[in-house]
This record gives C-alpha cells, sequence and structure tokens, in this order.
C-alpha cells in the first residue's frame, strides 16, 4: 500500500481496510458518505474551474476569431482605431523575448545545477540553494522595479553603445540605445526563470541514482567526467523538461517585461528596439478596450497564450518525470 | 599529458559552475541592495498611515494598498483554501478510479497558465456581468491562482502521514471521516499550514490578475464589490508614472512587500526543514 | 599483468565514526581473494579503499598504505582517479550506463582515457566482451541499450565494461547478491577463467561462494580482520573461533 511513497502521476491508491471487516466496507455510514460527497465537490470544484475559463475564454474571443481567423496570427497591424488586430508582432516579442531568456538561462542554471548537486562542497549549497529559493519568491512587480530603475540606465548608458560599438555590424546590436527593449525583456526574464531551472535540475539530477556515478568513477573519470557521461546523460530528458518548464514561465511573464519592454507592437530585427509580447500588451490594454471587438481580440490573445503555455508546460512535465519517477513540483 | 589535461579540464568545470551559480545569486543581492537602500528612507509612518495624495504633496502613503492586499488575500484564501484542503485530502485518500488523476492534471496544468489569463477569466465571470471592477473579482482570480497550489502541497502532507496511523484507527471501528479529521488532519496540520503559506506569499505579490479585477483605488474604498487598493498594484502604477516622489514611494511600497513574502516564505521553510532531511 | 597488493595499517572512517581497524593482509597476484563476514563488518569499506573509491562518500577518509606492486596508492603524490585505471570495480546491483549502448558503455572507460580510433575501439571492446563471456551473446545486439540487457548479462556487461581498460586488479563487492543462480553460476565460471590474467578480490556474504571460487579467504569482523589464510583451511580448521562461530552459522 503506498501511502508515503505514491508517484505522482499515477492513479491515488486509495486506503484499504483490513479484511477482516468486509461489513464495513459494504454500509458506509452516512458520516462517511457526506465526507466522501464534500471531498468529491471540493476536488470536482478545479474542474468545474477550468472547465468555464476554457469555455468563457473561447466564447468572449469568438467575435475576433469570426472577425480574423487564421489571419490573426500573420497580421503585423495592431490597430485599435480601424479594428485591424493582428497579432503577429506579440507573437514575435513573445517568441525573441523568451528565446533570449532561455540562451541566457539556460547555461548559466544548469550549471548552477551541475555545481550545487555534484561538484560543490557540502557546506556551500544550503545557503545557495536557499538564496535562489529566495530569487524565485520575488514578485514579477519589483523585478520590473528593479529593472526599470537599475537595469535600463544600466543598458542605456554602458551595455548597449557597447555592444553597438563593437557588434553593430550585426542588424541585432543596431538602432539607438533606448535602454527599454527586446534585449531587457530578454534579461530580465533570464533572471526570473533562472530559479525554477536550478530548482527543476537540480532535482533531476539528485535523481540519479549513484550507483551510476560509481560506475564512471570506478573507471578512472574524474568528478566532472562522472558528471558528464553518467549523470547529465542519464537525466538528459529530464533537464531538457527543466528547461521547457522554464520556457513556460517566460512565455507567460507580464508585470516585469510589460515595464521594460517598450510596449510598442512592432517586429525589429534589433534586440535594441522595442516590443510587445502577448501577455504585456494584455496588461495595458485590457482595461484601455474601447470596443467589443477590441476586447474580443484581447482575449483572443490571451487564449493563445493560454494553449501555448499548457503545451509546453505539458511537454515538460511528461519528460521531468520520466527520469527517476515522481519529482516534486517546485516549491516557490 | 592527457591526464594533465583532464585534471585541467576537471578544476576549470568546477570554477565554470561556481562561476554560473555566482552569476545566478548576483541578481538577488543587487536588488535587495537597491530595494534597502532606495526604500528605506521612504518608509515611514506617513507611509504605513496615509493614503496616497497628489503629485507634490508631501507624506502620500500606501496604507490603502497595504490593506487592499490583506483583504484581497484574506478573501481570496477564504475561498480557495477549503476547496485546495478537502481537494488535496479527497485526492490522497479516494479509491476513485479517474477523478483523482484528471484533477492532478488539471491542478498541474493551471500551475503553468499565466497570472494574467486567469485575471481574463475573472473579469469575463465576475466583473462583466457586476459591471464593474470589484475586490471580489481580484479575490476570485487570487483564489483560482491559490488552489492548484495548495491541492498539490495538502495532498503530499497527508500521503506524508504513515499509513499504519490511519489503520489503527480504522481498525478500532472509528468511521473514516472521523479518522481523516481527528488523526489525519491534525498530523498533517503543519505540514498543510505550510503549504498555505506558501502559496499565501506567491499571490500576495500578483499583480496581473489584479490589473482588470480589483483594478486598484486611491481611497479608502474597502468595500467588497468596489475597486480595491493593491500593493503591488501601487506599486507598478507608481513605478511607471513620471514622478519622483512616486518612485521612491514605489521603493518603499516594494520593500515592505517584499519583507512580508521573504518573512511568510522563511517562516514556511523553517517549519518544513526537519521534515524532509538534509540536502545532499 | 601480475599485481599483488600488500595492504599495510590500513585504517577508515565515515565521519567520526572507525569502521576498520588497522587491517594488515597480502593479496597474491593472479589469483581470487574472497572477503567474507556478517553485514557491517567493514569488507566493503575494505574493498572500496582498494581502488580509493571509499574516499568520494562524504566523510569517508582512510589512511594507511595500500601497495601495489610495490607502490603505495595512498601516497599524497598519487592521483586518485589515476589509480582507478589499474584497478576495476564491478558493483553489487548492475549499473550500466542506460542511455549508452552495449558497445558505448564496454569503450566508455577507454574514451575517457583517450582512445578515438575506431577500430582500436572496436577491437578492445569485442575482446572485452569475450573475456567476460558475453560477446556471443551480444554480438549482433551491440546498439541495444545497455539497460535491455537481462539482469546476469548486465553484469557480466559491467565486468566488460572494467576490463575494457586492462586493470591488472578487478574489485567485486557482492556481484551476485542481485542475481539469479543460473546467472551467477556464469558469473562464477567467469571468474576462475578471469584469474589466470587478473587478480581479483571479491566480497561476498555467500560462504558457499568463496569456498567454490577463491583460492584465499579473509574473515572480517567489526572492522577488523580476524583471519586470513587459504580457502580451504580457513573453512574446514579456523585458527579463530570467531571465525568458526561464523562459518558454522552461529550468527551472522
Amino acid at each position: 500500500m503506498a501511502r508515503a511513497a505514491a508517484p505522482q502521476g499515477g492513479t491515488a491508491e486509495g486506503l484499504s481496510l483490513p479484511c477482516v471487516l468486509p461489513s464495513k466496507r459494504a454500509v458506509r455510514g452516512w458520516g462517511d458518505q457526506l465526507f466522501r460527497l464534500l471531498l468529491r465537490s471540493a476536488a470536482s470544484a478545479l474542474l468545474a474551474i477550468v472547465t468555464a475559463m476554457v469555455v468563457v475564454m473561447v466564447r468572449a474571443a469568438t467575435p475576433a476569431i469570426k472577425a480574423f481567423g487564421w489571419r490573426f496570427l500573420i497580421t503585423s497591424t495592431w490597430d485599435p482605431v480601424t479594428e485591424h488586430f493582428g497579432a503577429l508582432p506579440l507573437i514575435y516579442g513573445t517568441i525573441v523575448s523568451s528565446a533570449l531568456a532561455l540562451l541566457l538561462a539556460v547555461p548559466l542554471g544548469i550549471g548552477a545545477a551541475v555545481f550545487l548537486a555534484e561538484l560543490a562542497p557540502l557546506w556551500i549549497r544550503p545557503p545557495v540553494v536557499f538564496l535562489i529559493e529566495l530569487l524565485a519568491a520575488v514578485p514579477s512587480v519589483i523585478y520590473g522595479l528593479w529593472g526599470i530603475f537599475s537595469l535600463v540606465p544600466w543598458l542605456r548608458q554602458y551595455v548597449q553603445p557597447a555592444l553597438g560599438a563593437t557588434l553593430g555590424f550585426l542588424p541585432l546590436f543596431q538602432g539607438p540605445p533606448y535602454g527599454v527593449g527586446m534585449l531587457t525583456a530578454g534579461i530580465i526574464l533570464a533572471v526570473m526563470i533562472v530559479p525554477f531551472i536550478i530548482a527543476m535540475s537540480r532535482e533531476v539530477l539528485l535523481a540519479v541514482p549513484n550507483t551510476q556515478r560509481e560506475a564512471a568513477l570506478a573507471l578512472g573519470a574524474t568528478r566532472w567526467e562522472a558528471t558528464r557521461i553518467a549523470v547529465l546523460r542519464y537525466g538528459r530528458s529530464g533537464l531538457i523538461g527543466a528547461v521547457l518548464l522554464g520556457l513556460g514561465r517566460a512565455l507567460g511573464e507580464t508585470m516585469a517585461v510589460t515595464m521594460v519592454i517598450g510596449n510598442r507592437p512592432e517586429i525589429s530585427a534589433s534586440l535594441f528596439a522595442p516590443g510587445y509580447t502577448m501577455a504585456s500588451m494584455i496588461a495595458n490594454e485590457f482595461t484601455e478596450a474601447t470596443s467589443d471587438l477590441y476586447l474580443s481580440a484581447l482575449v483572443e490573445v490571451g487564449l493563445l497564450l493560454f494553449v501555448v503555455t499548457v503545451a509546453v508546460n505539458g511537454l515538460a512535465r511528461l519528460l521531468v518525470w520520466s527520469v527517476g519517477g515522481a519529482v516534486h513540483e517546485v516549491r516557490e | 599529458m592527457r591526464g594533465q589535461r583532464r585534471r585541467v579540464v576537471n578544476v576549470m568545470m568546477n570554477w565554470l559552475t561556481a562561476l554560473s551559480a555566482a552569476v545566478v545569486v548576483l541578481p538577488l543581492i543587487l536588488i535587495l541592495v537597491f530595494l534597502v537602500y532606495q526604500g528605506a528612507s521612504a518608509v515611514n509612518l506617513d507611509f504605513f498611515m496615509n493614503l496616497p495624495k497628489p503629485v507634490g504633496e508631501p507624506g502620500g502613503g500606501m496604507a490603502n494598498a497595504i490593506v487592499g492586499s490583506v483583504i484581497l488575500v484574506g478573501l481570496a484564501a477564504c475561498l480557495g483554501l477549503p476547496i485546495g484542503i478537502l481537494g488535496g485530502v479527497y485526492l490522497a485518500e479516494s479509491r476513485d478510479r479517474c477523478l483523482p488523476w484528471v484533477i492532478r492534471f488539471l491542478a498541474d496544468v493551471m500551475n503553468g497558465v499565466p497570472s494574467i489569463v486567469i485575471g481574463i477569466f475573472a473579469y469575463t465571470i465576475i466583473v462583466l456581468p457586476m459591471r464593474r471592477f470589484s475586490a471580489v473579482a481580484g479575490a476570485f482570480a487570487l483564489a483560482v491562482i491559490m488552489i492548484p497550489i495548495v491541492l498539490r502541497t495538502s495532498e503530499e502532507m497527508v500521503r506524508l502521514v504513515p499509513a499504519s496511523l490511519h489503520e489503527a484507527a480504522l481498525a478500532l471501528g472509528i468511521p473514516q471521516w472521523k479518522v481523516v479529521l481527528r488523526v489525519v488532519l491534525p498530523t498533517a496540520r503543519a505540514g498543510i499550514i505550510t503549504g498555505v503559506m506558501v502559496a499565501v506569499a506567491r499571490i500576495a505579490g500578483e499583480t496581473a490578475p489584479l490589473l482588470f479585477t480589483a483594478f486598484g483605488n486611491r481611497f479608502w474604498q474597502l468595500g467588497l464589490n468596489q475597486p480595491i487598493a493593491a500593493l503591488p498594484l501601487q506599486i507598478f502604477a507608481y513605478a511607471i508614472a513620471p514622478y519622483d516622489d512616486w518612485h521612491r514611494q514605489a521603493w518603499a511600497g516594494a520593500l515592505v512587500l517584499i519583507a512580508l513574502i521573504f518573512l511568510t516564505s522563511l517562516t514556511a521553510r523553517i517549519a518544513t526543514k526537519g521534515r524532509f532531511g538534509g540536502v545532499r | 599483468m601480475a599485481d599483488g597488493i600488500l595492504v599495510r595499517q590500513l585504517h577508515a572512517w565515515f565521519g567520526q565514526v572507525h569502521v576498520l581497524h588497522g587491517i594488515d593482509l597480502a593479496i597474491a597476484p593472479l589469483a581470487v581473494t574472497a572477503i567474507i563476514g556478517p553485514s557491517g563488518c567493514g569488507k566493503s569499506t575494505f574493498i572500496r579503499c582498494l581502488n580509493r573509491m571509499h574516499e568520494v562518500v562524504p566523510g569517508g577518509r582512510a589512511s594507511g598504505q595500500v601497495l601495489l606492486n610495490g607502490e603505495d596508492l595512498y601516497d599524497p603524490t598519487v592521483d586518485p582517479v589515476q589509480i582507478r585505471r589499474g584497478i576495476g570495480m564491478v558493483f553489487q546491483k548492475p549499473n550500466p550506463f542506460p542511455t549508452m549502448s552495449v558497445f558505448e558503455n564496454v569503450a566508455a572507460g577507454l574514451r575517457l582515457g583517450g582512445v578515438r580510433n575506431r577500430g582500436i575501439l572496436q577491437g578492445t571492446v569485442e575482446q572485452a566482451l569475450r573475456q567476460a563471456a558475453l560477446w556471443d551473446e551480444v554480438k549482433d545486439q551491440l546498439g541495444k541499450s545497455g539497460a535491455s540487457l537481462s539482469g546476469g548479462q548486465q553484469q557480466r556487461l559491467c565486468i566488460a565494461r572494467a576490463l575494457a581498460v586492462r586493470p591488472g586488479v578487478l574489485l567485486m563487492d557482492e556481484p551476485c547478491s542481485a542475481l539469479d543462480p543460473i546467472a551467477t553460476a556464469k558469473i562464477e565460471e567467469l571468474i576462475q577463467e578471469l584469474k589466470r590474467d587478473l587478480t581479483i578480490v571479491i566480497v561476498t556474504h555467500n560462504m558457499q561462494q568463496a569456498a567454490r571460487v577463491s583460492g584465499s579467504t579473509g574473515f572480517f569482523l567489526l572492522g577488523e580482520l580476524v583471519e586470513f589464510g587459504e580457502t580451504g583451511m580457513i573453512f574446514t580448521n579456523p585458527h579463530d573461533k570467531r571465525t568458526e562461530d561464523y562459518i558454522t552459522g552461529r550468527f551472522g
């Protein structure tokens, strides 16, 4: 009877009554029945909520879906005046900022996770793990605050001019250094998702059986080599899952991005240019939506965001579960 | 020599990964330093006692935002905790075939949904019919965010209660519902409370779902069917405004918010430290 | 390679707990030496000290001398990583690398050592698999995952993996305890073959196994080496009463 160790993905093992009391099984008192009903309703409430959410959002987005169809995803104009709404700049902005965030966060995150799970001296681990957990608890709006007053000026005054001077031949680093823009959004997203990547990766690495490490070490591998061939390879799919989880978070981040991305629905090749993401557009314009179609378009953007994040997160969890059985949800 | 190179690589990787860990921790330190440096000067009695004042007038505060946040979180807890905890008990105790799996799956799905999308949901289902922004809508959104978190942690905590305890009570002839209420839950209580605190710390900092549900308010409006102020909302509004005084207050608000969140998280962490053993 | 091991005053600790007390023994080259004793007597710790794997565990520490061909492995100038090339180890539970194929598993040690040449790798892998009596069973499935083999095959794969780097000594920590009798018999047969080329030290909790495969046997109790001698002698005419008690099943 696996009570304390049931895997998270499978069916719950209920409690098994002792076989000597078959009569208790057949006749359940009304107390038990009521209790069972209560529990089941509570659990079903979640089902009701999710169903309601999907239904309500689809209904609210329908006018926009009917009006624009597939072109919604590929048109770049976002004009409330003429009521022409195309989500392409938003999709572009979301993808680019998230991709940039991953580019920065994945090497750092997995590197730090390897350090904390495998290579670091034991006394260093608890304090650093603690600090990283604190990072995960900081609200988005505070990251945004720091972004506006600390990160943006720093980028505008030092980093962007430097990048423009050295790598300005690339269209990525051309254009005036506003400070706010895609690059800033990518950096701040990276800072925000890295604690999650580290936490998940660390759990994946710790789930690798010790015998694997020993096998490599006994062959004459150095600590790093043992980590490389036995641990990282073994936990490969779990690590990819951790990265995807980070991506899922980045896609949905709203406040910090809104505060540093410049909020302009344009597509530009340069990372210095301001942009827009799906989440930040909703945050900025929802209360300004003057017409029903405008609102409906915004809800459609929300629906899009919902579908994408659910897909990415679903895939991520599948991969994370595949390593060593149950890996628990990150405690924030 | 080959062995030499491998030794060098080993040392290098040790340092590289250590560097990654250091770089990752750096922003936290920067943010905290900045917060304290900028915010400490603006945190004074006025801040805690006064309403926001028009630009230029000294002595503005975020009293209503702080109280508003407390109300929102409290209301959200009233809505979300019963469903979350009871649902968690259900997942841990039930012998049903299908529903637990579905609920667990949905909880994991909901954990990944961006909070702004949940805000849209709350808007369509509460704000539109009511034709106004309200604390109820905001609390509803926060509750929806809270439920999956509390659900999963409660389930875990109830599962941790040894089966032998459960069985011993049942063997004494006590009906199952009494066993859960009087034996299992009290044993799991500390862990469940911890999970609740973690969820509370999380929703206390949420801004996006409140943007078009609670909406914010510059006055002492605490009625549940009116727009209400909240700390994160106020911080956001002040941060993007062009006034220095407001920026300073935003920092103060951020300092207060993060102090509360850290305090809650830390207490939660200390409470569970013994339970899950040491770090490997 | 005829490698004998001389152990002098070997002590080992787990943190503050003193688990091995001044072990002195001589392991004969090109022979099988068995280490027996009840649970917790330190036999696994002892064998892991021979290739300095004991210190990998947090809190693990050892002192003393372990002389392999006259060179002290615990000399401060010696790199533990290097000595593990010369001493191979097989573990209680077979642990092939599941994300690698059979071929890659056996070649893992070689690749670490920098061998790139495909021809050399193929040749060495085949030779190791033959030595481990596994070649015929897997020669058409070299690309299959290491974890897809049966328990007994996995253990022989691990043996092949250890053998591929041509160590002089093979340490086996209860290699058959996770295997069924048929697989166990195969491994015991294998050991008799291997002892012609390697020095073998085998830890086992199964006395009959020790009696079957080894030439010398050492009996450990509570971290001490109680008795060491020729296997036949130990089992029929032990000197120490504690040995006799263990052999006759009075404890452990």
